[in-house]
This record gives C-alpha cells, structure tokens and sequence, in this order.
C-alpha cells in the first residue's frame, strides 16, 4: 500500500482514499478506508443509512478532515492544503447537495451565473451565453426566471447540476441525486448524469440509494458498511458477489447477515420476566 | 451529588466552549470584513435588511415613547413648577439611555432573528456548504456584510429613534399640555451635551450593534440544522442579546456618566 502522503498515480485513478478514520464523538464512521475513485467513469458508493457516505463526499471535497489517512484528489492531499489551495481545488470539483443547495434569494439564472460571477470577470454577455448553454443542457432553458422556490425537486437538482458544471468541473459528486424523485424525473437526471459525464469527460462520484438506478449508469461501485470497504467492482461483479451480506443488501433481503430483530434477550424469557411492560433487559440474574 | 456535579461540570464545559467557538467565529468574520471593499453591493443590501427593514418598528416605538416620557416628566415637574423642563428630561432619556437600549432590542427582536433565522435555513438546506463547494467564503460573502451592516445601523437606527422621541415628546408636552415651545427647546440645547450625552449615546448603539449582530450571526452558523434547531437558535438569539443589551448598558452608564 502507497503512503498515505503520496499518491500512486498511474493517471486512471482521480480520488485515491487510504486508511481513512473519522469519528463523530465517540462513534467511529470510517476505521481504514480504502476507496479508488477511477478517473472518467461513473462511481457510486452505496450503504446502508448512517454509513457515513455523505460525510465521505464532505471529507473528499475538505469541509471535513480525517482524524488518520489521506484523501487524495487529482494527487492533492486534500487533508493538508491551505484555505486557498483548498479553495481552488473546489473551483474544479462540482458538487450537488440532496436538496440542490440553490441559493434562495436569487433566480435560477442568477444561482447559475453565480460562481462566474464570484470567480471571473467575464463580461456581461459571455456569462449570459454560459449560462443560457448549461441551462439549455438541462433542460431548464425556460425556467430561468424562476425563483428556486417555484421549482419542483427534479427541477432545483437540474438547475444545481446546471450551476455545478458551469465552471467546467473536472469531477462532479452527487449525493443521492434520485432521492424522493418521480419516475421522469429519476429518467431524466439518469439521461444527465450519464450523458454529461461522456460528452464532457468528467469523473462521477454519487452516493445514492436507488441501487438499480445508480448502478444502471455506473462503471464502478463500492459498498461501504461499518466504516469500511465490503466490495468493490463492476455492478455485474457486485451482483456475482458470493458475499451473503452483499446478496441481503443488493436484493433488499429483510432479513440475513444483517438481522431483522435488533440484538434482544431471549423472546420467551423477554415476555415471561416482564414487568409493567418494562423490559428487565440488562437485570443481571 | 455527583450526578449533579456531573451535569453542573457539563453545564460549564458546555458554556465555556461555545464562547471559545463563539470569539474564534468572530475573529474570523472581523478578519473577512476586508473583502467588503471590494463589493460593497454585499454591505448595502444587508444595510437595507436590518437597517431599513427595521426603521418603522423604531419610528413608532420612539414616537410612543416620546409622548409617554412627556406626559410623565409633566405630571411630575408641574408639581414643581418645572413643567419647561420636559424637553430636557425627554431629550437626556433619550439619547442617553432609551435610544440605544430600546433600539437595540427592538433591533434584536427585529433584524438579529431574522439573520438567526436566515442563516440557519441557510445551513439546514446545505446552501452554507454549497457555498463553501463553489469556493466561496460564507465567511466573505454572507457572515461579514452581515455583521457590518448591523454594527452601523443600530447607531443610527438609535439616533433616530432619540430625534421622533424628541418630536412625540414635543406633540405631547408643548401641543397637547401647553408647555412653552422655545423652553422645550432651548431648556433641552442647554442641558444636552453633543459629546457627553449625544456622543456616548451613539457609542453605547455601536456596541449594542457588535454584540447583537455577533451573537444572531453565530447562533444562526452554529444551529443544529433542523427546524426545531433554528427555532431554538432564533429565540437565543433575542434573549442573548436582550440580556446583553441591559448587562453592557449598565456598564457602559456606569463609564461614561
């Protein structure tokens, strides 16, 4: 394994993740993370709720630091760069938030137009034409005088993914794009992802639930669970897993590896020594 | 006993972390104020949110108390045979004390739980990290023009509450109860200093407006990202900044006069 301040890069791998801890107060989320995010393709990390998969996105993108391991994105060690360094990795990463994150006190036209604003000093009508483009790929052309408030949940995720690819990004991380979607909709931002990541080369990172729809678009998947990697590979590998746990999860298996019943005393000993209706669960005998 | 110590020490570790939290904040949002040169578009904006958006709560309160401070000082220096010096009564209450400490927590009530609550949904709904993901400071762009704004427009807003005070006291004292208008007057230029009373006046807005700002400012960042997280930083934020307000105004009154 590389040293987690230097990255092996062959130049097929954008994010390269290693030995990575991170706890929120006493509960550890990642214990030896070890993810290759490969350059080009689309990614998907799926797990289950509370894996920490959008603290990963975070972690990637430097709003949140590991307390051990590196996170290295396109050979930068995002862990140790200044706020500026920081700052200017960001401008080629592009990032949509579940909720779209669409600033609400400015139009879709302006949300868009925003970070060339605060980066550029393009004139006037090169912004305009930017804008009118992204917007156009999107397909929300029509709805640029909108507030994000008017907009439906498909329609600020387009828009959002309209203001992440206004910059030109050299990757894009979605966190979970298809959630609370309706069928068009979930078709639509599918068409997108998929599109816009072969006609402008970018790197795909998305985190997302929807396991047959994330994984109908993507190259590469990682399942993380308790803090680590489960497996990794192709979705046809994934779906060949021999791993029980892997099979419970992408079929949605009630029960299996992962228990139906949370970790309880003996059912009959339970109702039998139940007083009031106040189990005597962890009453030493 | 020790369950009580427990959560006394708590309690504390608690308090004294948040203001740690609290002072590095501002520290940082005092180190972004520069970039306001750059685009003072971000400070008038905000200057009409909290300023001007708050103007006409000020105008009537100082107008209201005005006349009740008029009709008080009345009843009670007739009995004296002193009733031409309600304006110097109105005036001194006002730029001395009223002014800046009704002011502010109107100001508090007004416009710092408005930013509590803006910057709060702000950062449940991830426009704060979006922010933060497009390489843009919040900091620069939505923390400072913020705190700016309110820090300048408490003063005034308190200066102007004191001048519509003055005018409420002078409907009621000199239009209403017959007190001579020239002595409303000239009693109140007499025994107003501007720097004494009108300056310390003005100091006592300018710090009210830094406390108030900051504490709805990191109330607002430091909120649990929730509904119930927001409504609780919101309502901190007025009885923060309310208790702030009284506390410092006693100490300032206790410098200056």
């Amino acid at each position: 394994m590389s040293s987690p301040d230097k990255m092996s890069d062959d130049g097929t791998t954008l994010v390269q993740i290693r030995d990575l801890h991170f706890s929120r107060g006493s509960k550890p989320i990642f214990s030896g993370l070890n993810i290759d995010i490969p350059r080009g393709k689309v990614t998907t990390i799926i797990g289950p709720s509370g894996t920490g998969k959008t603290t990963l996105l975070k972690m990637i993108g430097g709003q949140l630091k590991a307390s051990q391991g590196s996170i290295h994105v396109d050979g930068l060690q995002v862990g140790k760069l200044r706020r500026a360094e920081l700052y200017e990795l960001r401008k080629r990463m592009g990032m949509l938030f579940q909720s779209g994150a669409l600033l609400t006190d400015l139009s879709v036209f302006e949300n868009v137009a925003y970070p060339l604003r605060e980066h550029t000093d393009l004139p006037e009508s090169l912004i305009s034409h930017l804008v009118l483009m992204r917007l156009h790929a999107v397909g929300l052309r029509g709805a640029r005088n909108l507030s994000p408030s008017e907009l439906s949940g498909g329609m600020a995720r387009r828009a959002a993914l309209a203001r992440a690819l206004v910059f030109d990004p050299m990757m894009i991380m979605y966190d979970e794009p298809f959630t609370g979607q309706d069928p068009i909709s979930m078709g639509v931002l599918l068409e997108l992802i998929k599109t816009v990541n072969e006609a402008l080369g970018l790197t795909s990172l998305m985190v997302s639930h929807d396991l047959k729809e994330a994984l109908s678009i993507s190259d590469y998947a990682v399942i993380i669970s308790e803090g680590v990697v489960v497996e990794a590979g192709s979705p046809e590998q994934l779906e060949s897993s021999e791993s029980a746990w892997v099979q419970q999860f992408l079929h949605g298996q009630p029960d299996g590896p992962v228990p139906f019943q949370v970790s309880a005393p003996d059912y009959e000993e339970d109702l039998m020594g139940t007083e009031n209706g106040n189990s005597r669960v962890g009453v030493s005998r | 006993m020790i369950d009580f110590l427990q959560r006394f020490g708590r309690t504390w570790i608690d308090m004294v972390g948040r203001l740690g939290r609290a002072t590095l904040f501002l520290l940082h949002m005092l180190g972004a104020l520069g970039s306001l040169f750059a685009r003072p578009s971000l400070l008038v904006k905000q200057l009409y949110a909290s300023g001007v958006m708050t103007l006409s709560i000020v105008l009537v309160s100082g107008l209201f108390v005005g006349m009740v401070l008029a009709l008080q000082a009345y009843n009670t220096l007739i009995d004296f045979g002193q009733e031409n010096r309600v304006g110097t009564l109105v005036a001194l209450t006002l730029v001395r004390e009223l002014g800046p400490v009704v002011t502010g927590l109107l100001f508090a009530g007004r416009a710092g739980s408005a930013m509590t609550a803006e910057i709060g949904l702000m950062k449940a709904t991830e426009q704060l990290s979006g922010l933060e993901m497009m390489a843009v400071d919040p900091y620069k762009r939505v923390f400072a023009p913020r705190f700016l704004a309110g820090f300048l427009a408490l003063p005034m807003l308190a200066a102007m509450f004191s001048a519509i005070g003055v005018i409420g006291g002078h409907l009621i004292g000199v239009d209403v109860l017959g007190v001579d208008a020239s002595a409303y007057w000239s009693q109140m230029q007499n025994a107003t200093s501007f720097y004494s009373d009108v300056g310390n006046g003005l100091i006592k807005g300018l710090v009210f407006g830094f406390v108030v700002s900051w504490i709805a400012i990191f109330e607002g960042a430091d909120c649990i990202p929730t509904s119930e997280g927001v409504s609780s930083a919101t309502t901190r934020t007025v009885v923060y900044s309310s208790l702030a307000i009284l506390g410092l105004d006693f100490l300032l009154t206790a410098v200056m006069f």
